[in-house]
This record gives C-alpha cells, sequence and structure tokens, in this order.
C-alpha cells in the first residue's frame, strides 16, 4: 500500500502528521486502523525541512517545495522516497534538480531514492504564495492564467506599474516570458502560467 | 536520459502484463511519437541564430526544446517497454529504422515553410494526444497529460503565423502557398496507421483509429483554411507515410548522430 499523495497545503507542505505506509485492508475489504510511527512522523517532517533548503538552480530566492514541485515523500525504516514533478518536461534542470535533491537528503543517513514521475502534471498553481513571492524578489512576475487574454496585464515586479507589455510569449527557458514595463522602463520575466 | 553509463531500464509492470502482440504494437506507437518530436525538434533547432528575428529565435529555440523534451520522455518510455538504453534508441539507429512521418521528411525550408509545416504539424498532434489521452496504458495517458499543457504555447504561435502570411498579400501569403503545395502530399502522414493497430485499439491503448483522427483533423483544418481562403491538401496517391526517408533526412540524421558516432562507448 502506497503512502497518500500528500497535496501541499498553501504553504507547500501537509499540515497534519502522516499515517504510517503500511495501511493493509482488512479481510473485510476495510481499511486497518491507520498507524502513525512517530519515528518516521520526525523523519519525515526532517525531509520536509530539508527539501525546503533545496532551491532552484536558476532562482536561488525560490525553494522546490515552494515551486510546488514535490509531489510525494515516503519515508520507511530505511529508506526516503521523493517523487517530483517535472516543471516542463524538457526542462535541462531537472537532473541538477534531482541530484541537489539527493545530495541533500543524503545527509539525512538514511538511503534517498529521488525520482520523477507524471503521475500529476505539475501546473502553476501549485506554486505557492511563498513561492510567489519568492520570485518577485528576484525579479520575475509570478504566474497569471489570464495574460494571454486581450487586456491581461501583468504588475512589475520592480515597480508594480501595470503598464506593462509582453515582448514574446517564449523567454530564454521554457518556464519564462519576455515583459517590458513601460513605467520604469525595464525588462523583467513572467513565469508562464501551464 | 540521465546523464552517465549506459542504463537498461525494467521493464514497465504495466507492459509487462501486455500480449506480445499488443505490446509490440505499442512499442511501435511510442517509436512514432518519439521520432516525430525528435525530429520536428532537431529540424527547427536550426532556425536558432537564423531566424528572420530576434523573438522569434528565442520563440523557435523554445520551440525546439520542448519537442526534444518530448522526444526523450517517449523515448524514456519506449525503453520501459523494450527493455533498452533511451539514447541507444534514439541515436544508434540507422536512418531507415526511423518512423517519424512524411511530413517531417523534408529539408527546413523558407520561414513560411517552417510555420507552415509546424501548423500542420502541431494541429495533427493535438488530435492524436486528444485521443492518447485516455489510453489505457497509463505511463502514456500520464505523459501525454503533461505533454498536452506545454503544446499549448505551440497552438497559439503557428496560429498566429499561419493567420499572419495568409492575410498579408503578397509575398508572405505566396510563399505559404507555396509550402502548403508542397507540404500536401504529406499532409495526413502523422495519421499514418500503424502496424498493429487493430490489437491497440481493442485494447484501448490507441483509443481511435488513426483514420477516425485524420478525418477529425481534417475537418477542422477545413474551418480554418476556408476562414483563411487556403487550399485544403490534396491526398496523395501513393502516400508515404513513415517509412521513406529523404536525402534531407538523412543529412539531418547525420547530423544529430554526428557526436554520438564520434565515440560510441563515450559515457558523457
Amino acid at each position: 500500500m502506497v503512502h497518500p499523495v500528500t497535496q501541499p497545503t498553501a504553504e507547500g507542505r501537509p499540515d497534519r502528521p502522516l499515517v504510517h505506509p503500511l495501511t493493509q485492508p482488512t479481510a473485510e475489504g476495510r481499511p486497518a486502523r491507520p498507524v502513525v510511527h512517530p519515528v518516521h512522523q520526525l523523519l519525515e517532517h526532517a525531509v520536509w525541512d530539508a527539501l525546503t533548503e533545496v532551491r532552484d538552480p536558476e532562482i536561488p530566492t525560490v525553494s522546490l517545495v515552494d515551486l510546488g514541485i514535490v509531489h510525494r515523500v515516503e519515508v520507511t525504516a530505511d529508506r526516503i522516497s521523493v517523487e517530483l514533478l517535472p516543471t516542463f518536461t524538457g526542462c535541462p534542470a531537472l537532473d541538477v534538480i534531482r541530484t541537489d535533491v539527493e545530495e541533500r537528503l543524503s545527509r539525512l543517513g538514511v538511503a534517498v531514492d529521488v525520482t520523477f514521475t507524471n503521475a500529476a502534471p505539475w501546473t502553476s498553481d501549485r506554486i505557492t504564495s511563498a513561492g510567489r513571492a519568492q520570485l518577485q524578489s528576484a525579479g520575475f512576475a509570478p504566474p497569471d492564467p489570464d495574460v494571454l487574454q486581450v487586456g491581461g496585464r501583468v504588475a512589475c515586479p520592480y515597480c508594480g506599474s501595470r503598464r506593462t507589455m509582453m515582448e514574446n510569449a517564449f523567454g530564454p527557458t521554457l518556464c519564462r516570458s519576455i515583459w517590458y514595463c513601460t513605467a520604469c522602463r525595464q525588462p523583467f520575466e513572467q513565469f508562464k502560467a501551464i | 536520459m540521465t546523464v552517465g553509463a549506459p542504463v537498461t531500464p525494467a521493464i514497465a509492470p504495466e507492459a509487462a502484463s501486455l500480449r506480445p502482440e499488443v505490446c509490440e504494437a505499442l512499442a511501435g506507437l511510442l517509436l512514432t511519437l518519439a521520432d516525430d518530436e525528435f525530429v520536428i525538434g532537431f529540424a527547427d533547432s536550426e532556425w536558432t541564430g537564423i531566424a528572420p528575428f530576434l523573438e522569434e529565435d528565442v520563440a523557435m529555440s523554445s520551440l525546439a526544446q520542448d519537442e526534444l523534451g518530448h522526444a526523450r520522455a517517449f523515448y524514456g518510455l519506449l525503453a520501459e517497454v523494450v527493455g533498452e538504453d533511451p539514447d541507444v534508441l534514439a541515436y544508434d539507429r540507422p536512418p531507415e529504422a526511423f518512423r517519424h512521418c512524411g511530413l517531417l521528411d523534408h529539408p527546413r525550408g523558407d520561414w513560411a515553410f517552417t510555420m507552415a509545416r509546424r501548423y500542420l504539424y502541431d494541429t495533427a498532434d493535438s488530435v492524436r494526444l486528444e485521443a492518447l489521452a485516455a489510453s489505457t496504458y497509463g505511463p502514456l495517458a500520464e505523459l501525454v497529460a503533461k505533454v498536452r499543457r506545454e503544446e499549448t504555447y505551440h497552438l497559439l504561435h503557428v496560429d498566429a503565423w499561419l493567420r499572419r502570411l495568409a492575410g498579408t498579400a503578397g509575398e508572405p501569403r505566396n510563399r505559404l502557398l507555396a509550402a502548403l503545395e508542397a507540404l500536401a502530399p504529406d499532409a495526413t502522414s502523422v495519421f499514418t496507421p500503424l502496424p498493429g493497430e487493430g490489437a491497440l485499439v481493442s485494447a484501448g491503448i490507441l483509443p481511435e483509429p488513426m483514420a477516425e483522427l485524420r478525418g477529425r483533423w481534417l475537418r477542422a483544418l477545413a474551418l480554418t483554411f476556408a476562414a483563411l481562403d487556403l487550399p485544403m491538401p490534396r491526398s496523395a496517391s501513393d502516400p508515404r507515410g513513415r517509412e521513406t526517408h529523404s536525402d534531407a533526412f538523412r543529412w539531418l540524421w547525420g547530423e544529430f548522430t554526428s557526436v554520438r558516432r564520434l565515440d560510441p562507448e563515450a559515457v558523457w
């Protein structure tokens, strides 16, 4: 029986204790009463804490947790398994992200296994409110699903003005578009809504 | 594909449970998806540095990177069906073993040619992906759900270019018309019936036969082309499908395998 999928809260992590992975149905088909193992719970929180320290390789102000790419964390006595969601299938930073996560979690002293999965598609609304603020602090406009509609305007991450224009729906990476602010006259990039 | 020593992946459990003829047909389907994306991705990446203007250079490079990423993912799925290293699948086959569609088996051409081809390919691919989103082969349905989201930007872009070229009298429209004429015989090749397709349809891995998807695509294309006063592609009497490879493709193959062939044993 696999660990229940952990849906991120607004803060990017589950806010209640997680049940032990080994919940087997009884002979009648009802799930057995979940057992919470305190040791696993502690390790699981340590894993989430460690994950918040791993940053997007290109935007060091943004943590992977706040980017919303952590799909599942499963902890047993001798293994940590983490499943990540690729932001964009062709993103060349995926291998770097995976090895960064492996390296950070290996410091917890347990065998680590990090994989990418398509079990759920990453969508830009998985970026937490903290993640959106982290993007802005680095000069990126957070994603806006309405931006491609006529009249959609994005706020400049530098001066806040909405007198902005899209220069290119495509940018230097798969995840970003190029914009220009006519108020403060600076170019900036926006995370694409997907 | 990860950097490091060659890896022979384990067979996916979903593939291991399939009857051999279904498994073989599935491998064939995945190969067409991977080869299509790889060939268009690589071919369109040729515009990097020489596109008509800077924004388009960035756009084409981004689109090409997306396609190459999709190709990598499809080769990865294929690798888990046939138990072979995805790099071997992508780079170690001779040109004759590629199964990309005839539409993509042309030299790059001029800008109108590239945009026309991309329009025909991306819209056809979107019909194919829409059907595969309901595939009973889980790993494929999951990947397709992801890929479709990313293709949204491709479709917006090629649609904008088609309208721009079609709606500008003189050289732009004339070049577009010439491109569509040259591409017409191969236009429906994305929907070439697959070997063993019947087994895939029965298993629900390919929810609808290619012939039905082709019809759906042509009906949608007819609406757009009528509005832009563009001629619909005439079917070829002897369509090339997926098994004829031009000198242009052989040249492209030489390019994209050139680094690999320098030292096939190298660990990158």
